[in-house]
C-alpha cells in the first residue's frame, strides 16, 4: 500500500499565517459571547425569582389542574362558548379586511417605485413602524377606551395593529413588482392612476389576497386573546373561567379555540393555493 | 410609418372573439362569486361582532381627543414642553422594561434549547422512529397555537403572580414556535453529508452533531433572534395578566386614566422594540452576511 507523502506543515503555515496563527480574541469570541449569554441567563433566572422551590410546588400545582382539567366539559354554557366563538371569528374576519382597505392606499405611500421622494416615504414608513410595535392588546385598551367594552373595540384594535403589518408587507410586495408593465402603461399613454391599476394591481393583488388569508389565519389567534382585557370573543369566556377555576370549562374553551384554528388554517390554506398557485408560499 | 396589421377573416375572427368572451365572462362571473360570498361572510361577521357604525362615528372624536389627551400634562400643557415632568417615571419603567426583555430573553433561550432537543425527533429525515415523530409534532402544535398569554393566565395560577409565569409561558410557546421552524429547516438539509457519517458506523447523535448541525446552526440562530424580537412584543403585555414587565404599569395607567403615563410608558416601549429589532438585525448582518438570510 502506498502512503500518503507527510503534509508540509511548515510550507502550509509559511502560505497561511491567517489559519495557524490567528489572534486571540478571533479565539475568545465565540466561547466569550457564549459565557456572556449564559451569564444573563442565569442572572435572569435569579433575578426573576426562580427558585427550585417555586418550581417544583408551581409543577405540583400545575399537575393538579391538568388532573381538574380531565374530561373537558362545557357543562350548560356550550352555545354561550359557540356564540363567544363566532364572535371571535368574526373579529378576525372584519378587522383583517378593514386593515387591508385602509392599508392599500398608504402602502402606495410607502413603496419607493411609487414615492421615490425619500422625505414622503420616510415618515410614512416610521409612522407605520411605530403602529406595529404597540401590541394588539394595547390597541385594544385603547379602543375600549374610545367604544367601550365589546367586541366592536376587539375589531378596531386587530384592524390597527394589522394595518402597520400590512402597509409594510404591501409596500414591499409593491416594490418587488415588474417595472416594465407599468412602463408600458405609460408608453401607451395612461397617466399615473392607470399606471397603478392596470400596470401594479394585477402583479400585486394576489400576492396581497395571500398576505390578507394568511393574516386572517393568525389573526383568529390574536382575536382568541384580545377578549381577555375585555374586547369580546372567546377569550373574555376564557379568562373568565380561568378566574373562578372552572378547569374542565377552561380545557374545553381551549379545545375549541384548537380545533377553530385548525379548520381556519385549512381553509385558508387551501384559498391560498386557489388564488396564487402551489409554487409561491408567503 | 404605417404598419399592416393582418385582419382575420371576420368569421375566424368571430369565433376567436366568441371563445375569448366566453373565457372572461368565466372569469367574471368567479370573481363575482368569491365577491358575493366574501361580502356575505363579512355582512354575518359584522352582526356577529355588534360592528355599531353609529357608536364609532359618535366615538370617533374620542379616539382623537383620547390621543389629544395622553400628550397633555395635567397642567394642560402640552407633553415635549416639560420632558422631565412627562418621564418622572423613567427609572421604574425602565426597570419594568428592563425585566420585559429579561423575560422574553430566559423564556427565549430556554424555549430555543428545548426546541433545539425536539426538532430532530420530530423532522422527517432525522426521527428515529414515526410514533415518535407524530408525539412530538402534536406536542409543538398545542405549545404553538394556544396563545402564549392563556399560558400566562394558567401559569400565574400554578405558580404564583410575577414574572416567572411569563418566562414559562413564552418559553412553553417558544419551544412550539420554533421547533416547527427548525425541524422544517432539518428537513430541508442535503442528506449526503448524514450518509456519509452514517457510513463510518456513527450513531444517531454524532450524525446529528457532525453531518446536521452544520447545515442548520446558521438558520436556527437567525430564526432564534428573530423569535427574541416577537417574544419582546409578547412580553410587554404579559403584565396585563400578572405575569411580569412592563404591562401592569401600562394597564394601570390606561385603566386610571393617568393620560400622560400612557404615552411615555407606550413611547418607551415603541423605543425599546424599536432598539431591539435594529440590535438583532444588525447581529444577524454580523453573523451571515447581509441578505443570506432575511
Amino acid at each position: 500500500m502506498s502512503r500518503l507523502p507527510a503534509p508540509d506543515t511548515e510550507g502550509l503555515q509559511a502560505r497561511h499565517p491567517g489559519v495557524f496563527d490567528r489572534p486571540l480574541s478571533a479565539r475568545l469570541a465565540t466561547p466569550l459571547m457564549l459565557l456572556g449569554a449564559v451569564a444573563i441567563f442565569a442572572f435572569g433566572l435569579v433575578h426573576l425569582g426562580f427558585s427550585p422551590a417555586r418550581m417544583l410546588a408551581g409543577m405540583h400545582q400545575l399537575g393538579w389542574i391538568t388532573m381538574m382539567m380531565i374530561p373537558p366539559d362545557p357543562g350548560s354554557s356550550l352555545p354561550l362558548y359557540l356564540k363567544a366563538l363566532g364572535e371571535t371569528l368574526s373579529i378576525a374576519l372584519l378587522g383583517t379586511t378593514l386593515a387591508a382597505l385602509f392599508a392599500l392606499p398608504v402602502s402606495l405611500l410607502a413603496a419607493r417605485n411609487i414615492v421615490p421622494s425619500n422625505i414622503f416615504r420616510f415618515p410614512v414608513r416610521r409612522f407605520l413602524d411605530s403602529i406595529r410595535g404597540v401590541d394588539t392588546l394595547i390597541w385594544a385598551l385603547v379602543w375600549i377606551n374610545v367604544v367601550g367594552l365589546g367586541p366592536f373595540a376587539g375589531v378596531l384594535a386587530i384592524a390597527m395593529s394589522d394595518f402597520g403589518a400590512f402597509g409594510k408587507l404591501f409596500s414591499e410586495a409593491i416594490e418587488g413588482a415588474d417595472q416594465k408593465q407599468v412602463e408600458g402603461i405609460r408608453a401607451s399613454g395612461g397617466n399615473a392612476l392607470q399606471e397603478i391599476r392596470f400596470g401594479l394591481m394585477p402583479q400585486v393583488l394576489p400576492v396581497i389576497a395571500g398576505q390578507v388569508l394568511y393574516f386572517i389565519e393568525s389573526n383568529t389567534r390574536s382575536a382568541t386573546i384580545i377578549g381577555i382585557v375585555g374586547a369580546g370573543g372567546i377569550g373574555l369566556q376564557l379568562a373568565e373561567q380561568i378566574r373562578v377555576l372552572e378547569w374542565q370549562k377552561v380545557s374545553f374553551l381551549i379545545l375549541m379555540i384548537l380545533v377553530a384554528v385548525a379548520a381556519i388554517d385549512w381553509i385558508s390554506s387551501k384559498l391560498r393555493f386557489a388564488i396564487i398557485g402551489r409554487r409561491a408560499i408567503v | 410609418m404605417t404598419v399592416a396589421v393582418s385582419i382575420l377573416p371576420s368569421q375566424q375572427l368571430a369565433a376567436l372573439n366568441e371563445t375569448y368572451r366566453k373565457a372572461v365572462a368565466r372569469k367574471r362571473l368567479r370573481i363575482a362569486l368569491g365577491a358575493a360570498v366574501f361580502f356575505a361572510a363579512l355582512l354575518v361577521a359584522s352582526v356577529g361582532a355588534e360592528v355599531n357604525l353609529r357608536t364609532f362615528f359618535t366615538y370617533l372624536g374620542n379616539f382623537a381627543s383620547y390621543f389629544d389627551r395622553i400628550l397633555k400634562l395635567d397642567n394642560g400643557s402640552r407633553v415635549w414642553t416639560d420632558i422631565g415632568e412627562w418621564l418622572w417615571g423613567w427609572r421604574k419603567w425602565s426597570f419594568y422594561l428592563g425585566e420585559t426583555i429579561l423575560i422574553s430573553y430566559v423564556g427565549t433561550v430556554s424555549g430555543a434549547v428545548l426546541a433545539f432537543g425536539l426538532n430532530f425527533l420530530a423532522a422527517e429525515n432525522t426521527a428515529p422512529a414515526p410514533w415518535l415523530r407524530i408525539v412530538v409534532k402534536r406536542l409543538m402544535e398545542i405549545c404553538r397555537t394556544v396563545p402564549d398569554i392563556v399560558f400566562a393566565l394558567i401559569f400565574v395560577i400554578a405558580f404564583g403572580l410575577g414574572p416567572m409565569a411569563g418566562v414559562l409561558a413564552i418559553a412553553i410557546h417558544t419551544i412550539g414556535a420554533l421547533g416547527k421552524q427548525y425541524s422544517e429547516m432539518v428537513e430541508n438539509i442535503d442528506m449526503k453529508p448524514v450518509e456519509g457519517v452514517r457510513c463510518t458506523g456513527a450513531g444517531w447523535i454524532s450524525c446529528m452533531r457532525f453531518a446536521v448541525w452544520q447545515q442548520v446552526a446558521a438558520g436556527f440562530a437567525s430564526y432564534t433572534l428573530l423569535r427574541f424580537e416577537i417574544n419582546v412584543r409578547g412580553a410587554s403585555v404579559m403584565g396585563f395578566v400578572g405575569a411580569g414587565g412592563i404591562g401592569q404599569e401600562l394597564l394601570v395607567a390606561i385603566r386610571k386614566f393617568y393620560y400622560s403615563d400612557v404615552s411615555a410608558i407606550l413611547l418607551m416601549i415603541i423605543l425599546t422594540v424599536f432598539v431591539i429589532d435594529i440590535g438583532t438585525g444588525w447581529i444577524r448582518g454580523r453573523l451571515f452576511g447581509r441578505g443570506r438570510h432575511t
